[in-house]
C-alpha cells in the first residue's frame, strides 16, 4: 500500500518462521530505512553483504545476484522489487534478478507497494499527482504463489508517521503534505485490496480448473469471468445519467464500459444535439469509457453485431421514447437484444421520479 | 350496397385511427416539441465533494425565473504528469455522484438540468475549456473559504475579467454551513 505498512516486517517474519522451520534462508536484500524493530527483527539471519558499484564518482551499493546464486539458499528474502538496479549492474530492474534467482530453484520473498505495478500507474497519478518511476510488469505479481496484502488503516499509517517510525524527523512534514494525505492513503488502500482480490480471484479459478477435463478452459477463465458492459447512447441531456450509472456499475465490477450510438443513416443534429453529443464524448473520455458512432437504420441489429464483436456481458440503455403508429406495433428493443444476444444481461435504466401531475422530473 | 358501405367505414376509420395514432402523443402527455424550451443556460461549477446550498439554491430561483436551464459541472484537475485527454477515474468517484445528487435535487424542483464536465491543469483551466466549448448565460459560483474546495480570488478575478457572461458570485455567511454533498445522492447509484 505505502511506505511504512509493515512489508518488509512481514517478510522478515515469515523469513523468520521459515528458519525455524528448519530451511536454510538467506536475506538477499534489506532495506530497513533506518527503523531499529525492523534491523532487530532481522537478527539471527544470515544475509548477502551487497556490492558496491562505481557510477560516475559515486559508488552505489546493489544487491549482489552472483553471490546468492553462488550461496544458493532455499529461500531469499529481497526487499523492494520495483527497485532500478544502478548503472552498470547485469540486470536493469530488481525484478529481473528476482527471476534469475527463480530460475536457479531459490524461492524468494519479496515487497512491493500497490502504486508500483505498471496497470495501476496512471491511476495513482490522479490519485496523487505523482508519477511513480519505479514500476513492474503485473505479470510479475500474477506469477508470485501468493499474494499477502499489508493492510492498515490510514489513521493509523499517518500515527506511525508522525512517530518518526516510517520517515527521519527532517522528513515526515514533506511526507505529511505531499503523498501521506489521509484520502490518498484511503484510495490506496481501497485499490491494493481490490489488486489483492483480483489476483486470489484469478488463481483460485486457475487452480479449480487446472488438472480437470477442463483445463482447456483455465488459460482463458480470468479473461471468461471479467465483464464487459455497453451502454447505448443518444446525444440528448438525459443520457449522461445514463453513462455515469453504467459508469458506476463498472466500476463495482471492475469492467471496462463501452458507449454506442447508432446514428441513422443522413441523420442531422440539432445545436442542441451536437453541444449534448460533444459533452458525451468529453464524458466517455474523462470516465475511461470507449464510445463509438455507428451509422445503421437497424438499431437492434447494429448493437448486437457490436456487442457481440466487444464480447459484451452487459447492456443498458435508458426507457425507450413512446413509439407512434405502427411502430407501437413492434416488439420492443429490450426484448429483441435479449433474443439475439442470450447470455447478454439487458438493464434498462430508470427514469426520474414521476412528480404528482405525472410530469417527468 | 350497404356491406361496401361498411367496410369503406371500417377502413376509414382504421387509417384516422393509426393516424391519430401517429400523430396524437403518447399517454396524453403534452409532446416535448410542443413544451416551452428553456432558453438561457445557467452554468454551476464545481470542484470538490460538496457544493454551497446558497449557491444551489440560487441557481434554482434563478431558473425558474428565467426559464433556463442549469448545466452543473464538474471540473477535474488532470496532473501535470499525465496527459490532458487522461481518464481521471479516481476524481470522477467523488464528482459524479455529486453531479448525480444536484440533477437529482434540479430535477425534485422541476428544473431542466444537462450536466457538463470540464478538464484541465487547474479547476479555472477547466472552467476555460468548458466556456471556450460552449456559450453560457449566466455562472453561478461559490467563493469558498478553502481554496481546495472551489475556485480561488485569482479565478474568480479572471472570470469577472475574461468571461463575457453574467457572473454572480455567493459567498455564504461563515455560519451558513449548509452544503450539497455526495450523501445526498438519493437511491441506487
Amino acid at each position: 500500500m505505502a511506505a511504512g505498512v509493515g512489508k518488509t516486517f512481514r517478510m522478515l517474519l515469515e523469513g523468520q518462521a521459515e528458519l525455524e522451520a528448519g530451511r536454510d534462508v538467506v536475506i538477499g536484500l534489506l532495506e530497513t530505512h533506518g527503523r531499529k524493530e525492523t534491523a532487530q527483527l532481522a537478527e539471527g539471519l544470515s544475509s548477502v553483504p551487497r556490492r558496491r558499484v562505481g557510477y560516475r564518482e559515486a559508488v552505489l551499493e546493489e544487491m549482489d545476484l552472483p553471490e546468492i546464486l553462488r550461496r544458493a539458499p532455499e529461500l531469499c528474502l529481497i526487499d523492494e522489487l520495483a527497485h532500478t538496479n544502478a548503472p552498470g549492474v547485469e540486470r536493469t530492474k530488481r525484478y529481473e534478478d528476482v527471476e534469475e534467482v527463480l530460475a536457479a530453484g531459490i524461492d524468494v520473498l519479496s515487497t512491493l507497494n500497490v502504486q508500483h505495478l505498471e496497470s495501476l500507474n496512471d491511476h495513482i497519478t490522479e490519485l496523487s499527482g505523482i508519477r511513480v518511476r519505479e514500476t513492474i510488469p503485473d505479470a510479475i505479481l500474477g506469477r508470485a504463489d501468493e499474494v499477502v496484502l499489508i493492510d492498515v488503516t490510514p489513521e493509523t499509517l499517518l500515527d506511525r508517521l508522525r512517530a518518526g517510525k516510517v520517515y527521519p524527523v527532517e522528513r515526515i512534514d514533506s511526507a505529511l503534505n505531499n503523498f501521506f494525505r489521509i484520502e490518498n492513503l484511503a484510495a490506496l488502500r481501497e485499490v491494493a485490496l481490490r489488486q489483492v482480490a483480483e489476483e486470489v480471484g484469478a488463481k483460485r479459478l486457475t487452480t479449480e480448473l487446472v488438472g480437470s477435463r477442463e483445463e482447456s478452459l483455465a488459460a482463458d477463465a480470468p479473461q471468461a469471468v471479467g465483464e464487459r458492459l455497453l451502454a447505448l447512447v443518444e446525444p440528448y441531456p438525459g443520457t449522461q445519467r445514463l453513462v455515469r450509472r453504467a459508469w458506476r456499475s463498472a466500476q463495482r465490477l471492475g469492467a471496462e464500459l463501452d458507449l454506442l450510438w447508432v446514428r441513422a443513416p443522413g441523420q442531422r443534429l440539432s445545436d442542441d444535439e451536437e453541444r449534448s453529443l460533444v459533452a458525451l464524448r468529453q464524458l466517455a473520455s474523462v470516465l475511461g469509457a470507449k464510445m463509438v458512432e455507428e451509422e445503421s437504420d437497424d438499431l437492434a441489429a447494429a448493437v448486437v453485431d457490436f456487442a457481440s464483436q466487444r464480447g459484451s456481458t452487459y447492456v443498458l440503455l435508458g426507457r425507450s421514447r413512446p413509439s407512434r403508429g405502427i411502430a407501437r406495433l413492434r416488439v420492443p428493443l429490450p426484448q429483441r437484444l435479449m433474443q439475439r444476444l442470450p447470455g447478454v444481461d439487458v438493464r434498462i435504466v430508470a427514469d426520474r421520479p414521476l412528480r404528482q401531475n405525472g410530469e417527468k422530473l | 350496397m350497404s356491406v361496401v358501405v361498411l367496410v369503406a367505414v371500417a377502413a376509414a376509420g382504421v387509417l384516422l385511427g393509426i393516424a391519430a395514432g401517429y400523430w396524437l402523443p403518447p399517454n396524453g402527455r403534452l409532446a416535448a416539441r410542443n413544451r416551452p424550451r428553456p432558453v438561457r443556460r445557467i452554468l454551476l461549477p464545481f470542484t470538490g465533494q460538496a457544493i454551497s446550498r446558497r449557491a444551489f439554491e440560487a441557481a434554482v430561483r434563478l431558473a425558474k425565473a428565467e426559464n433556463a436551464i442549469v448545466m452543473p459541472a464538474f471540473l477535474a484537475r488532470v496532473p501535470m504528469s499525465l496527459p490532458l485527454d487522461s481518464a481521471l477515474p479516481v476524481q470522477c468517484a467523488s464528482g459524479m455522484p455529486l453531479l448525480e445528487a444536484i440533477e437529482q435535487r434540479l430535477s425534485s424542483q422541476g428544473v431542466p438540468v444537462d450536466s457538463r464536465i470540464g478538464r484541465g491543469r487547474s479547476a479555472r483551466d477547466a472552467l476555460r475549456n468548458l466556456l471556450a466549448q460552449e456559450h453560457f448565460d449566466r455562472i453561478i459560483v461559490s467563493a469558498d473559504e478553502d481554496p481546495r474546495a472551489g475556485l480561488g480570488y485569482e479565478d474568480l478575478k479572471w472570470l469577472l475579467e475574461r468571461v463575457p457572461a453574467e457572473i454572480m458570485i455567493l459567498r455564504p455567511a461563515p455560519q451558513d454551513t449548509r452544503r450539497i454533498s455526495t450523501k445526498a445522492v438519493g437511491g441506487h447509484f
